[in-house]
């Protein structure tokens, strides 16, 4: 591949930093990754397909990705909401909901965990309710995806709140002035606008969701083939002694992401050329 | 010069540290890596040991505990965590040591008397208060509406004793006596009887509605949330439970029949080695088997392997059952490993056949 | 800035309180609640047992090696974010999205993956195990290892929020500044970083939270030895697994605690840049 520099640039630094940036990147990131191909390497077809395919493997693959897409979808739509309420109006404590956004990034995953499964058990504040209405939240899917949910949240608000803040009042209301409905501008001027970075923030929310493990390990079941999400088994393999099948487990695990990722950062290219610079 | 005297100065520190100049009174380190319900008991007995230890050679011991699951700490000394000692919950995690990462030697069950087990423990049966449900041995475990809590065998040793201790009682009950297990004659019945004993476990755990990944994220899954009719528990964490919680809240069940759990202690040559403290490591393990050792032992409700040392309102305590060994039931630790807990094996196969 | 103008929308319309009270339910049930949680049981069993919890001597080293991993992770993934995003905003090369995605790595792979790579790596079983053994290094189970993991699940934070920030500065003000004769440095230092200084707090700030809070990945790789190799989130699992409940939230407390400190001081700086913008403002007005 052929380095090419589209805008000839007169700022100094790039070879220094890209450079630093390529080691780092390697020798604290790749390098560490790249023992689990080595490792998995090591298996022979048969005993790779075995580890990362077999149907309780499967089944985990089901309920990760599952929960996961659940999380996002209920962060997409409450997300979007919250981001929406938080950028456009004006009510008492707004300040303090935007603040607690990010709770989630402060709060360490295992207590978060700990304190969704106090909340959701059905002992728990919530789960108590829950329980009397018939839902079992805890040790289900279910208590997987609002964990997720509760993790997933940050992403789509703050990806959001930006681009809300930059969209253009006068648009709506010229849409509004012209007759437009309010739900008809939202759909056509709105909406459109927001899409690439409700992707990005669903996308974002769904790749955490997809790794995330100490807040989910204690309000997951861990039933296999029910509720036992794909990282526990990582660990699971790991202490049965079998190194290579939790290399080869990582490995589709990290390859799962990583094209989760490469999606959604195609996704921002596009998005800029279709909204310019900026959006 | 100077870098000269910092080197001699770590060589007389190392020396001294290997034991090899006991008259210089040295501070010492010894890490113990452990499972999970040992934490209480460890606490004394380090401190007991401390003292003793001092007494006996004016050295004083810092003693480190790690504590975890008993396969992922087998796995982190494997890894290359320094372990002078373990002290596990089950034989087979300390025979992966041997195999993964020979770090000791393959007979290091012989090296310890009654096959270096310390003290034994069994499994035993916690509910609720008046006992609701009326369980009163493993067959009532299956009935209708009846919720067990135990953690994962995969990931807990603890998990591993219950899955066992179920599968023996109905080999006892389909054939009367274990004895006929050995007997090639009767290899027929036998059969029947393991497959009686696997239809069985494989419905036992349609019953579980948790795994958790250990015997204290069990314990806390009955305990605080509240679920569960019937958690099935080391019997030092039955009583550390009722302790816990106060005997208004919970209370025991023994089964007719349960197994003889023994986990093993090991001093992990390598490291000892390494560190120069393979003395402090052999007599901290020999103190388990001491008068002392013993009676805080059975002070934190482990079965004391010498119960004349013991005190007596403590032995008492120990509900008396018949507690086969694995010996007995099922041959060696790597036997059991393989049939019924590797990928693919029995416990694999009832859980994706389950419901 | 736009303050102004994004909070003049109609004023009584019933689909507005509409939208407040669904953001505001949902945000309380599913942040405000677990937060309450953690604080109501900290607080069980008295403000006592809660002193004494979060004093306890294994409670204070697990609070010592986290700041220390913090301190040490965070620094590096600053001058690593700094570089990152300089290359990435401030020039055109190709590979730039692969680049980019793979910064974005460690934060989608699982903590779990992320521990049992530097096992796989420095571990007695791994890669550079027997050497580092023969040359009796360590790293696993031991402080050095605590650090990489976390330096790894954290590199993404800090880039992650200046490379936008940077992008949308352009390169005209630096251009122009060179052209006037200013040094590489000093451009940098006068001109893109006072541009992108609260994407820089930000990002920061993130990164401490979750440096101070990684518990997945470290759990992995740190061996568990009171004293020596606890962190903060680790302690909390233990005290959880001592039955210690209180003790367990009242250490989970002071963590949310330290994590919520730096939310604060995130709003502050905000505020802070909110009236500094204003000022611009009026005196470009005033001119």
């Amino acid at each position: 591949m052929r380095l090419h520099f589209a805008r000839a640039s007169v700022l100094p630094g790039f070879g220094l930093t890209l450079g630093y940036s390529t080691a780092y990147m390697g020798l604290l990131v790749l390098l560490p990754l790249a023992v689990f191909p080595l490792w998995a390497s090591r298996m022979d077809f048969g005993q790779f397909w075995q580890a990362v395919a077999s149907p309780r493997v499967m089944a985990s693959y089901r309920l990760t990705l599952g929960a996961a897409l659940a999380g996002a979808l209920a962060n997409a739509v409450f997300g979007l909401v919250t981001a929406w309420v938080l950028t456009r109006y004006e009510f008492p404590g707004r300040r303090l909901a935007d603040a607690l956004v990010d709770i989630p990034f402060a709060l360490p995953t295992a207590v978060s965990g700990i304190a969704l499964t106090a909340l959701y058990s059905k002992n728990g504040w919530i789960g108590r309710y829950l329980e009397a209405a018939g839902i079992q939240a805890a040790y289900t899917p279910l208590g997987v995806a609002l964990a997720l949910t509760f993790i997933g949240l940050p992403f789509v608000v703050r990806t959001l709140q930006p681009i809300l803040e930059d969209l253009d009042p006068e648009l709506e209301e010229a849409a509004g002035s012209l007759g437009a409905g309010k739900l008809r501008t939202f759909f056509r001027v709105v909406f459109p606008a927001l899409l690439p970075a409700l992707l990005t923030g669903f996308a974002l929310a769904f790749a955490r969701g997809v790794g995330e493990y100490g807040s989910v390990v204690f309000i997951a079941g861990n039933k296999p083939m029910h509720t036992e999400i794909t990282s526990l088994l990582v660990l699971t393999k790991l202490e049965q002694y079998d190194y290579a099948g939790a290399a080869a487990l990582a490995l589709v695990m990290l390859i799962l992401s990583f094209i989760l990722l490469l999606v959604i950062n195609i996704l921002q290219w596009w998005s800029t050329r279709h909204f310019g610079e900026g959006a | 010069m100077r870098a000269f005297g910092k080197r001699l100065g770590m060589l007389v520190l190392f020396v001294a540290l290997a034991g090899a100049i006991p008259a210089f009174a040295a501070e010492r380190h010894l890490l113990n890596v452990s499972y999970d319900p040992t934490r209480e008991f460890y606490r004394d007995f380090n401190e007991a040991f401390g003292r003793y230890w001092q007494g006996k050679t004016g050295d004083t011991v810092v003693i480190n505990q790690s504590h975890g699951g008993s396969s992922k700490q087998a796995r982190s000394v494997i890894d290359g965590l320094e372990a002078d000692v373990v002290t596990l919950a089950l034989a087979y995690d300390i025979d992966a040591i041997h195999d993964n990462g020979n770090l000791l030697p393959a007979q290091w069950q012989a090296r310890l008397p009654n096959a270096s087990s310390p003290y034994t423990s069994t499994i035993v049966f916690l509910v609720r208060k008046g006992n609701p449900k009326g369980i009163k041995d493993w067959g009532d475990l299956t009935k209708r509406g009846v919720e067990v809590i135990t953690p994962n065998p995969k990931t807990s040793g603890g998990a591993r004793w219950n899955y066992l201790a179920a599968w023996a009682y109905v080999l006892k009950r389909e054939l009367g006596d274990l004895a006929r297990l050995k007997d090639p004659a009767q290899a027929r019945a036998v059969e029947a009887a393991q497959n009686k004993a696997k239809a069985f476990v494989a419905e036992l755990f349609t019953h579980v509605p948790i795994l958790d990944t250990g015997a204290r994220g069990s314990t806390n899954t009955f305990a605080q949330r509240g679920l569960g009719d019937v958690l099935l528990a080391w019997e030092n964490e039955a009583f550390l439970t009722i302790n816990e919680l106060g005997a208004d809240k919970v209370e025991i069940v023994v089964p007719s029949l349960s197994i003889l759990a023994e986990p093993p202690v090991a001093v992990v040559d390598t490291f000892a080695y390494k560190h120069g403290s393979v003395d402090l490591a052999q007599g901290y393990l020999e103190y388990l088997y001491s008068p002392e050792g013993q009676r805080l032992a059975a002070k934190h409700y482990y079965r004391p392997s010498l119960p004349q040392h013991a005190a007596a309102e403590d032995l008492a305590r120990f509900p008396k059952l018949e507690l086969p060994t694995i010996r007995e039931v099922f041959g060696t630790w790597r036997d059991v490993q393989r049939v019924h807990f590797s990928d693919g094996g029995v416990f694999d196969q009832i859980t994706k056949a389950g419901k | 800035m736009a303050q102004g103008r994004r909070l003049a929308s109609a004023g009584s319309d019933p689909v507005r309180w509409l939208l407040i009270g669904v953001a505001v339910l949902f945000l309380t049930v599913f942040l405000v609640l677990p937060l309450a949680c953690v604080f109501i049981e900290a607080l069980a069993r008295g403000p006592a047992v809660y002193w004494r919890s979060i004093t306890d001597s294994d409670a204070l080293s697990a609070m010592l090696l986290t700041l220390l991993t913090a301190g040490v992770a965070v620094p590096l993934n600053l001058v690593f974010g700094l570089a990152v995003a300089w290359c990435v905003a401030k020039f055109s090369f190709s590979g730039k999205t692969l680049l980019v995605t793979l910064i974005d790595l460690p934060f989608s792979v699982s903590p779990v993956v992320a521990g049992l790579a530097f096992v796989l790596l420095f571990g007695m079983q791994g890669l550079f195990g027997p050497w580092l053994a023969a040359h009796d290094i360590r790293i696993i189970f031991a402080v050095p290892g605590i650090f990489l993991v976390t330096i790894f699940v954290t590199v993404p934070f800090v880039a992650r929020e200046l490379i936008p920030a940077m992008q949308a500065q352009g390169t005209d003000e630096e251009q122009a500044a060179l052209l006037l004769g200013a040094s590489g440095w000093r451009t940098f230092w006068r001109v893109t970083l006072p541009g992108v200084r609260w994407a820089l707090v930000y990002g920061v700030i993130l990164c401490n939270a979750r440096a101070m809070g990684e518990f997945g990945a470290v759990s992995v790789v740190s061996g568990h030895i009171r004293g020596q190799t606890n962190t903060l989130p680790l302690a909390v699992e233990i005290l959880y697994n001592e039955y210690q409940f209180a003790a367990a939230f009242s250490v989970a407390s002071l963590l949310t605690l330290l994590g919520l400190a730096a939310l604060v001081a995130r709003s502050l700086a905000e505020r802070l840049q909110r009236r500094q913008a204003a000022l611009a403002t009026a005196a470009t007005l005033s001119e």
